[in-house]
């Protein structure tokens, strides 16, 4: 498995750059790839990425952007806003979670 | 006397109750259904009845008869699950008492939920194909469609039988073609996810499927609403994709009453444990097959392993002591890929679609993940094997835990 530094850190990541391991992510790591893809963090943005987090860990997989929309209180509009073009994809990124998928 | 109690006379409760009458003495457990009526679909037929393949008399056959003579069904609508007070309330005012409650009412395709959906172009242009109903509209509509923008969109994820849309992609491109006028339409798929395929492995060996079929991708579209006027889709980034012929997957929910009792997430889908399939919040609640939230796949075969495992567990769940057994989220499904071939894919949680054969490791007859015959027949096939092998909950003779003999487990880089 590919790895590759991250804010001074060896973390484990996939071809796309996602990071496999949960427990390798900080919130610092997780500044450093928000800036890596240009996204600038306020606590707006943080508030969605520790709702992601959580419910990750809980669930045992990515929530899709209706979940965060509906479940962690940030609807959609706000996440294209925050998130530009592919949100699902860059919170998924951000938070070091895998990309939402489908089964094929 | 105790009572289970299962909502839903569908593929996963009627499963459960054949196969728990047969291990639980009637003397010391009584089993019971509940359904709003008698037909029980066969929903993976839904797919071809767009072009004219199945028939209705195919599709359909009494849930009564489906069902043990000595498992009673109860029709009514439920209004509410009283999960403090161990009951059922049906909108009818039945009170239902149960010991243990087995939540099996699956998911329903709500066109709802998407503004303009339903508005008036909503079964003239906007076409769905996961009720009966639907289907039996698309191909109505299909038959004398002269052509245009052919539009094919999933609004959101979890959806039924996830491959279900690209099989109808790959199934109306073969249909066209047939009728001879594949030139005369442009087809798109819309998906909210990053792409048509989002498994490295399964992505390689579907290859260039959309593109030599000519059917373009618009990735990452998250539905906003349906334009009725321009008979447009437009995304919450102010994208918009034209159509003369939508045939939209709308979002997928878990039944209202689920949310009504308390019991459910933002999708009305039962929260449990992804093992045991046990409610997180009440211990003598299960929800099985679509109903609940598990990360696997919403789909016939997967309901089938979880409950061949679930049937373990409720052995020692009813003798007090701990759920052993885990259900691994193991799914496999044939994919038509038109031409009349399809693929066939086995996975779970943890092991993406591979490569091998299927059932019997490096024999098959099956070939995982290779465009066959064969498979097709097999799906084919499976219409016969679901009305008299799994409904009636007799052995299918497969395995119910996911197994990687006989794959190609070296594709995969990731660590296990």
């Amino acid at each position: 498995m590919p790895t590759t530094m991250i804010n001074g850190h060896d973390v484990s990541v996939d071809d796309e750059g996602f990071m496999t391991v949960y427990d390798e992510w900080d919130e610092a790591t997780g500044a450093a790839l928000a800036q890596a893809i240009g996204v600038n963090m306020t606590d707006e943005h943080w508030q969605v990425i520790r709702f992601l987090r959580n419910d990750f860990k809980a669930q045992g997989a990515t929530p899709t952007i209706r979940r965060v929309s509906t479940a962690g209180g940030v609807d959609t509009k706000k996440l294209f806003q925050l998130f530009p073009k592919k949100p699902a994809k860059k919170m998924a990124y951000i938070a070091g979670l895998p990309k939402p998928a489908g089964c094929v | 006397m105790k009572n289970l109690l299962i909502l839903g006379g569908g593929t996963a409760g009627t499963i459960t109750a054949n196969k728990l009458r047969r291990r639980l003495p009637a003397a010391d457990w009584a089993i019971t259904v509940v359904d709003a009526d008698d037909n029980h679909r066969y929903q993976p037929g839904y797919l071809f009845l767009p072009f004219g393949t199945y028939s209705s008399t195919q599709l359909t056959r009494s849930r009564r008869k489906n069902l043990r003579k000595d498992v009673p069904l109860v029709y009514g609508e439920i209004d509410r699950v009283v999960a403090d007070g161990n009951h059922v309330l049906l909108t009818d005012g039945q009170r239902l008492d149960y010991d243990v409650l087995i939540i099996a009412t699956g998911v329903s395709p709500r066109p709802d939920q998407t503004e303009g959906m339903l508005g008036d172009q909503w079964r003239e242009s906007v076409h769905e194909f996961y009720t009966y109903e639907g289907s039996v509209a698309l191909a109505r509509k299909l038959d004398t469609w002269a052509g245009g923008r052919l539009v094919i969109n999933i609004v959101d994820m979890p959806i039924k039988c996830p491959v279900a849309p690209l099989e109808f992609a790959f199934l109306a491109d073969s249909y066209f073609k047939d009728r001879g006028m594949r030139e005369r339409v442009e087809m798109t798929y819309v998906t909210p996810l990053p792409g048509a395929f989002t498994k490295p492995i399964a992505a390689q060996a579907f290859g260039d499927t959309l593109k030599e079929k000519g059917i373009s991708v618009e990735p990452d579209f998250m539905v906003m609403e349906v334009d009725n006027e321009r008979r447009t889709l437009v995304s919450y980034d102010e994208r918009e994709v034209p159509f003369d012929l939508l045939v939209t997957v709308p979002l997928n929910m878990g039944a209202d009453y689920v949310a009504r009792s308390g019991l459910g997430n933002e999708m009305n889908l039962v929260p449990v444990d992804k093992y045991t399939q046990q409610s997180r919040e009440y211990d003598n609640i299960f929800a099985l097959g679509d109903a609940n939230d598990i990360p696997a796949s919403k789909a016939g075969s997967v309901a089938h392993f979880e409950i061949d495992v679930f049937l373990e567990n409720f052995q020692q769940y009813i003798a007090g002591q701990e759920m052993t057994h885990r259900f691994d989220g193991h799914a496999n499904c044939f994919i038509e890929t038109g031409d009349k071939k399809a693929m066939l894919i086995d996975f779970n949680y943890d092991w993406e679609p591979l490569p091998g054969r299927y059932p019997v490791a490096g024999i098959g007859p099956m070939s995982l993940l290779k465009k066959t015959h064969l498979n097709h027949m097999g799906k084919l096939a499976f219409r016969w094997m679901y009305w008299n092998i799994l409904i009636p909950g007799r052995p299918m003779g497969l395995p119910p835990l996911m197994s990687t003999s006989g794959k190609r487990t070296d594709l995969v880089t990731a660590e296990k």
